[in-house]
């Protein structure tokens, strides 16, 4: 009776050793995307979400609009000034397709926020919005959503481009307890389900957005977050460098498609 | 801020039926859910919606902690008569926020 007993353990062993160097064998780099298969997380969602992202009457993320073109054209800080006295809201539009971009006095990329944040420090003398606090998601989905349909158009310039191979080995880097990277997901997985969700190619279209499992509007770095909490890694705090550096690899990632500010996910 | 988003088509044929929908903005606070030094966060939800059409009352909903933040309704009502549509939403403390909208009937 040991015989097999013992032909058994070898056996998962074997199996066990197999298993571990077929893994340890699979690359760590991961295979973009080509650019004719990118796709918006707009198009992995059912049609009802997708009817309530389409209707302006349906899309609870337009409240946040609203509510950003109130504050929008509302004076505030030592200045006295609102946005619209120095720019009307159509000169917004094909503003959010350039960011995250260079600030020469940050000497780093900003995104959307911190740019409306440096507006309201420097020019309006009014205090900065908190991170994901709802004035400052009202004010950046209004300000995004004059670019809807408009298509994402990052360049990466000498300034950005070592922020951007950051972001880029962020992306691809595996982590946390889960030991996965961004990559192995949203490159290598895209389509396939992860549990009940389709997992989606991870591109950055309509934030800030309005997500169902949320119950109300949130920024990307929200959303990237999650998903490295999902992944057992740490997170950073809101504001994070490394935040905007995955963030600019992920929207020169999404050129060419187009802004969908509100959008709606599950 | 609360506000309320809704889509009346402006012209109908007398006695067609016509699709309305709502969405107001509210946070829907289930009474459920406790904060980080664990207190229970009360209570706040919108518990009625009346729609009334010149006056009439054609539409009206009980809603409870289950439903979502920022609640969504869509019913249909017939097209009598050119007037106004109007929308009442009530929550927990009696507070109202209302809405209209007109129709043109031919």
């Amino acid at each position: 009776m040991s015989g097999p007993t013992k032909d058994l353990r070898i056996g998962n062993t074997g199996a066990l050793v197999l298993a571990i160097l077929s893994l340890a064998a699979s690359p760590a780099w991961t295979t973009e995307i080509p650019a004719a298969d990118r796709r918006s997380g707009y198009e992995f969602m059912s049609p009802e979400t997708k009817a309530m992202q389409d209707d302006d009457g349906s899309n609870p993320g337009m409240f946040w609009v609203l509510d950003g073109e109130a504050l929008w054209n509302s004076k505030d800080g030592a200045s006295n000034l609102s946005c619209a006295d120095c720019h009307t809201s159509a000169s917004m539009r094909g503003v959010a397709v350039h960011y995250p971009v260079f600030d020469v006095d940050y000497k780093r990329p900003i995104d959307l926020g911190e740019r409306i944040n440096i507006c309201r420090s420097k020019r309006q003398n009014a205090t900065p919005f908190r991170f994901e606090s709802k004035e400052l998601l009202a004010l950046t989905a209004f300000v995004a959503h004059q670019s809807r349909g408009a298509a994402i158009q990052v360049t990466i310039d000498e300034r950005l481009r070592p922020f951007f191979a950051i972001g880029r080995e962020l992306f691809e880097r595996r982590q946390g307890q889960l030991n996965i990277s961004c990559a192995q997901c949203h490159d290598d997985n895209w389509g396939k389900r992860l549990a009940g969700n389709v997992i989606t190619q991870a591109h950055p279209t309509g934030y800030p957005l309005y997500r169902l499992e949320w119950q109300t509007i949130g920024s990307l770095q929200r959303r990237l977050r999650n998903c490295l909490i999902g992944m057992r890694a740490e997170a950073y705090s809101y504001g994070a460098i490394e935040y905007v550096e995955l963030e600019l690899y992920l929207a020169w990632r999404a050129n060419g498609l187009k802004i969908e500010t509100p959008a709606v996910r599950p | 801020m609360t506000r309320a988003l809704i889509n009346v088509p402006a012209k109908a044929q007398r006695a067609e039926v016509i699709e309305i929908k709502t969405l107001v903005s509210h946070p829907m606070e289930t009474g459920y859910r406790r904060d980080n030094v664990g207190n229970l966060i009360p209570r706040d939800i919108i518990c009625r919606f009346v729609c009334t059409y010149n006056g009439v009352e054609v539409f009206r909903a009980d809603l409870f902690p289950a439903m979502a933040a920022n609640p969504f309704l869509s019913f249909f009502t017939v097209a009598t008569e050119s007037g106004t549509i109007e929308f009442q939403w009530t929550d927990d403390h009696g507070n109202t926020q209302t809405a209209s909208a007109s129709i043109e009937v031919e």
